[in-house]
């Protein structure tokens, strides 16, 4: 086989749903030739051969949040479900980034809020909804609440030759992984190639990105020590309630925009406090952002990412408040 | 802004004075040290969802022994900048040594999730 670039033969890039973000995994070239092969070797590696499909990543819907910066409590998360159900090319997966719920202290409440989420998130017309837990899921009960409801908080799992791989950086209390779960990570990618595409969700950052306002993870290096002989790693996480696009080495780390309120730039505020809520805007800064490739450049699998005012134009200004509140199904 | 110095002895001095003697001489401990040249000892009390006091002022080249005790539930205690990450756990002390080598200010936090409020559960450490 003659030498290619194999961070071309797979790449993902997204597409703004007004709300959350819409993943494309495709093969970067046709699936003929050599190429073909090698999609057959990652086939033989991931137990599926690469395939286009489309997915969706949603985060911090915080059911149960009731303050100044959300006033329309789980309206974003209801409309994200509906533009995900709008959409003309099904998606074959969502991917929950945590915080699924807000913590409470009462684990009667907290259990009332895990089966609002689980309510409205089976709205969705999607087969595959997986999900990890944010630190207000499982940060105080170690994760006894988010099992009951959701099974394991760390896992992994195949799809059209992908591996995805849920890690847990939250029920541990701190801001890390754990040695138990490091473990489990390099056995989990032994059989893997290192082209392999792979794309591992979590809650919070994987790198020392705002540590003054908690977002990293202390053993993030360690993770991405275990990642980084892998060619084509993409990780998606939420928690801090705003876009961010970083490449680290070569691992893209993309976080996905809030469905409560948002935080601002760190580089440009001192404290950590939400952007107010905007009466004429309420969507504005919630889960709204476009990912595409990087076109009309050589095939290096980066991904370039725009931020778009695209805040359910219909209910923009002041008009558009007014109809959520009157109009509570919209 | 209050001192440490004057935050420590406001806080200190009138326990001292009404609790039986093992107490006073476990609180008085720390000043013998400072008296006979030891480093300042900074009380810190963490409780959903501040720290008491929320800022210390070190001078630089200053080293300090930071206190921490815990009113509620398990806190953490981190900053990148001096390399520390303790947990603090109710009924326990956990001293912290810290030496100000660089002026600025640096921000602690709590990093073991208590609470709803947790994300703004934080101080500051100034070195002059």
């Amino acid at each position: 086989m003659k030498s290619v670039d194999r961070r071309s033969f797979m790449k993902i890039a997204g597409t703004s749903l007004g709300i959350g973000v819409l993943y494309s995994a495709f093969p970067a070239a046709s699936a003929q030739g050599e190429v073909g092969d090698m999609f057959g070797l990652l086939g033989k590696n991931s137990g599926e051969k690469v395939s286009p499909f489309t997915f969706v990543q949603l985060s911090d819907a915080h059911v149960g949040f009731n303050g100044p910066p959300d006033p329309l409590g789980t309206k974003a998360f209801e409309r994200a479900v509906e533009m995900i159900n709008g959409l003309k090319q099904r998606p074959d997966l969502v991917l929950f980034t945590g915080d699924l719920t807000h913590d409470t202290e009462d684990k009667d409440v907290h259990a009332q809020r895990m089966k609002q989420f689980l309510e409205i998130s089976k709205g969705m017309n999607v087969a595959v909804v997986k999900h990890v837990p944010g630190e207000h899921d499982a940060g105080l009960d170690g994760g006894t609440l988010y099992r009951e409801f959701l099974g394991e908080t760390y896992y992994s799992f195949d799809h059209r030759g992908v591996h995805f791989i849920a890690l847990d950086n939250v029920s541990r209390a701190k801001p890390e992984v754990g040695p138990e779960q490091l473990a489990w990570l390099k056995k989990d990618l032994e059989r893997f190639s290192k082209s392999a595409p792979i794309v591992v969700f979590t809650h919070r950052p994987l790198f020392d990105l705002k540590p003054e306002w908690e977002w990293f993870t202390s053993d993030g290096d360690d993770v991405m020590n275990i990642l980084s002989p892998y060619e084509n790693v993409t990780v998606l996480y939420g928690h801090i309630h705003r876009d961010d696009a970083h490449e680290v080495q070569h691992v893209h780390h993309y976080a996905a925009r809030s469905l409560i309120f948002a935080f601002p730039d760190p580089e440009k505020t001192p404290q950590k406090k939400p952007i107010p809520f905007d009466k004429d805007q309420p969507f504005r800064n919630l889960g709204i952002r476009l990912v595409h490739e990087n076109a009309g450049k050589a095939a290096t699998g980066t991904l370039s990412i725009d931020d778009v005012e695209l805040t359910a134009r219909e209910y923009s200004g002041i008009n558009g408040i007014q109809q959520l509140l009157k109009n509570p199904t919209l | 802004m209050k001192s440490v110095k004057s935050s420590y002895w406001v806080k200190c001095v009138p326990v001292a004075v009404v609790l039986p003697a093992l107490f006073v001489a476990t609180l008085t401990t720390p000043r013998k040290a400072a008296a006979q040249g030891g480093p300042r000892v900074i009380d810190i009390t963490a409780k959903r969802f501040g720290f008491t006091p929320n800022q210390v002022t070190v001078k630089k080249g200053e080293t300090v022994i930071l206190r921490l005790k815990s009113e509620d539930v398990t806190h953490g205690f981190f900053t990148r900048a001096f390399k520390i990450d303790e947990e603090i756990e109710p009924g326990k002390t956990t001293d912290v040594t810290v030496t100000g080598q660089n002026p600025g200010t640096y921000t602690i936090i709590c990093d073991h999730f208590c609470g709803a409020n947790h994300g703004n559960m934080n101080m500051v450490l100034v070195v002059e």
